[in-house]
């Protein structure tokens, strides 16, 4: 059989149509694929008609270069599965016994490249631009796909309607995995497959379905944009690729005497070299760099140097474990590993309510092996005029609360402890958390969304009294929240 | 068009009725039925008589080896369940019926579209499709770039890229997979009447030659109903286990 070479126009010009795409100009030209802008001949009856557009091309050098053919039919078969704010929206591809092409959103704003230019950047920027990154991650995840080459290019940032940078937008999924969908990749070349510097020690050995792959690539941007230096450099040969199942990175604190502790934790935590060491999804990772306070500081966050002799064969041993497919893929990992929030009102509920909270919480965690549990309790305010912050005995009420909170939430605490194989990670698993709000469905409908909640537990109802002065606040939490929610109700007294 | 892909129905009356109202509800517009319609179930008359209809009405129907032994005589390789059945079916099929599946054809090529039941390179010699080796030399014996086939009761999803490379694919139920250009693809359905993936439900596919996109469905029936029958009919007590989905 002869291999099925693609038909490429000599050229495309400006002013030509292409299926109903007239090209307006080159956006870009890059050594796989160029960018048009392109505009629609007769605008569609959809929503889609304001939609900015950009059709890519793949540079196509006849049947000898399969890496650019694969990679474009995976992304032609992953883009049109694809759907949210964190992908570009997919409108139409062409066929390769024509012109191959994808024509697809044209994301308004600017790379996350840019900011690698002026890296280091300061801490905040770069918690921010990570969580929205792993927010991204985590979305893509949850419609299956690994994306496998997650670097800065791959990354834009849309503009708000102020100017600033919105939320991330994954772009390029050409290595990219779906656990649903054929894998085009997998036998087709004895290479690891992705971009150098970025690439998870599993991709170096050829696993490609692993989630969490995505997190140490997200790791390496992180410890770039704190340090302005690779952790792994930027290697050229297999050998130079595979120093980093043995080598540990430079603790970035060595490279930046003021990056916190928190987060190198973070960053270290990314870089593990097991994967079942990293955050077990990009939520876990998104939330820890939205709630610094909360990362619970371990040996990674003291780390000097880059690393002892000793630590160099830890590592290389560590990573000579098997690395085997993960059960499930990219939707059963992230599935598997949910952030739970416990919305307690840690005030108002009587003790036989927060005792069945706790157990439907404990129940949840019991089961979810990498389960996280994040304790929430509102501290209502006024719309109107000046609260009361301090008590009477003059202890703040935020303080008050997260007090009480953690009082609660100690019986969990131990029972976690108590349960078999606790690793160092695995006192991270609870955060505490007090907001200010004036209503407080709505502050948990919130809350949960920004954190990617994947199940909330609270009560049934505060007190009967202030019930029916608010209405329920569970009803609302179930009827507006994006996420999965157990309402807890205390044992009914018997008699 | 949508076309239906129903393979290895074996005389299994419940797992066809359930597929046929299934492939009705997904918009299915044509069938293609790719062999085996007899052998191992109770209702070989029932299940010849429905395929007949439909191939009268426009659909594709090609011959497996069952529907082979039941009119020429069982083939040496034939394992001792299948052997043991022939013969009962044979007495409970009319000349036509008997007639009707000694003249179908062993392949169909209908544009890009190869139909067979056991494999390309050599069709009345069935031989299995055990994996991507076998599926690459199928892929092969044939310029269409769709082969649909049964025979193997397990569906499967095979391509070869154009540089030789052969993949295999197990497939999820009810994901529509893009077929691209840029490969040939061998779909194996699996089987509507005896599946073998410990899984009972029975299985069929969607072929949308549109969308160039393939759906492998699932469809729960009630296989008690149709393993009662075989025990019924005196048939061998493993042919009704595996229909609980015993591998």
């Amino acid at each position: 059989m002869t291999a099925d070479v693609a038909i490429v126009p000599a050229s495309l010009e400006v002013g030509q149509v292409v299926d109903g795409f007239r090209l307006e100009a080159v956006a870009h030209r890059g050594g796989m694929a160029t960018l048009w802008n392109v505009g629609r001949v007769e605008s569609p009856a959809t929503d889609e008609a304001a939609l900015p557009l950009l059709m890519k091309v793949p540079r196509l050098r006849g049947g000898d270069d399969p890496t650019a053919i694969v990679g474009f039919e995976v992304e032609q078969m992953i883009m049109p599965t694809l759907s949210g704010p964190h992908v570009p929206r997919y409108v139409a591809r062409g066929d390769f016994t024509r012109l191959p092409y994808i024509v697809m959103e044209r994301i308004e704003g600017r790379s996350l490249l840019e900011r690698f230019d002026a890296a280091p950047l300061p801490v905040d920027e770069v918690a921010q631009l990570g969580a929205k990154v792993a927010t991204a991650l985590h979305d893509l995840h949850r419609q299956r796909v690994v994306h496998l080459d997650v670097k800065p290019s791959n990354v834009m940032l849309r503009r708000g309607a102020d100017g600033s940078d919105g939320e991330a937008v994954l772009i390029d999924f050409g290595l990219s995995r779906h656990d649903l969908l054929p894998d085009l990749l997998e036998e087709e070349f004895e290479l690891p497959m992705g971009t150098s510097p970025y690439m998870s020690p599993e991709q170096v050995r050829f696993v490609r379905s692993d989630p969490r792959s995505d997190l140490f690539s997200t790791g390496v941007m992180l410890y770039h944009l704190t340090t302005g230096k690779r952790p792994f450099g930027a290697p050229s040969s297999a050998r130079g690729l595979r120093r980093r199942l043995y080598r540990e990175p430079t603790a970035p604190r060595t490279l930046r005497a003021d990056c916190p502790p928190w987060l190198q934790e973070v960053i270290l935590r990314c870089l593990e070299v097991r994967p079942e060491r990293r955050y077990q999804t990009a939520a876990q990772l998104a939330f820890d760099l939205q709630h610094p306070d909360q990362v619970v500081l371990g040996e990674r966050a003291s780390r000097a140097g880059s690393g002892s002799t000793l630590d160099v064969v830890k590592r290389w041993f560590v990573s000579l474990r098997d690395n085997e497919e993960v059960e499930g893929g990219a939707g059963g990992q992230s599935a598997r590993s949910p952030i739970v929030l416990a919305a307690i009102d840690i005030d108002g509920a009587d003790p036989a309510l927060l005792e069945s909270e706790r157990d439907a919480a404990l129940r949840l965690l019991d089961t979810e092996a990498g389960a996280r549990l994040a304790c929430v309790t509102v501290m209502r305010v006024n719309r109107i005029g000046m609260d009361e912050l301090v008590d009477a005995d003059g202890t703040p009420r935020h303080l008050k609360l997260l007090i009480a909170l953690r009082h609660w939430a100690r019986p969990l605490q131990q029972a976690l402890a108590a349960s078999a194989n606790v690793d160092r990670d695995s006192a991270a698993r609870v955060t505490f958390h007090v907001i200010e709000a004036v209503d407080p469905a709505s502050a948990i409908v919130d809350y949960a969304r920004r954190n990617q909640i994947d199940h909330i537990v609270m009560g049934a109802r505060s007190s009967g009294r202030l019930r029916r002065h608010l209405g329920s606040v569970s009803a609302r939490v179930v009827a507006e929240s994006d996420c999965t929610v157990t309402v807890v109700r205390a044992p009914a007294s018997s008699g | 068009m949508k076309l239906a892909l129903i393979a290895d129905l074996h005389a299994n009356r419940e797992a066809l009725s359930a597929v046929l109202a299934h492939a009705a509800t997904q918009g299915a517009d044509r069938h293609a039925f790719l062999g085996d319609y007899v052998g191992y179930g109770a209702d070989p008359g029932w299940v010849v008589e429905r395929v007949r209809e439909h191939v009268a009405a426009g659909a594709l129907a090609v011959r497996g080896n069952h529907d082979d032994a039941v009119t020429a005589g069982p083939q040496p390789s034939m394992v001792a369940d299948a052997r043991a059945v022939i013969a009962w079916t044979r007495a409970r099929l009319d000349a036509a019926q008997l007639a009707f599946l000694a003249a179908l054809p062993l392949t169909h090529v209908e544009g890009e579209t190869l139909l067979v039941h056991a494999n390309a390179w050599a069709p009345a010699e069935w031989a299995y499709l055990e994996g991507r080796s076998e599926a690459a030399r199928s892929l092969l014996a044939t310029d269409r770039r769709f082969t649909f086939c049964g025979h193997v009761h397990v569906p499967m999803l095979y391509h070869l890229s154009g540089t030789g490379k052969a993949g295999e694919f197990r497939p999820a139920p009810g994901i529509a997979i893009p077929l691209s250009s840029q490969r040939r693809w061998l779909a194996i359905p699996g089987s509507a009447g005896q599946p073998r993936d410990g899984n009972p439900a029975a299985c069929y596919a969607i072929f949308d030659s549109e969308a160039q996109a393939l759906t492998f469905h699932r469809v729960p029936y009630d296989h008690a109903a149709a393993a009662a029958k075989v025990r019924a009919a005196g048939l061998p007590e493993r042919v009704a286990e595996r229909l609980g989905g015993d591998r």
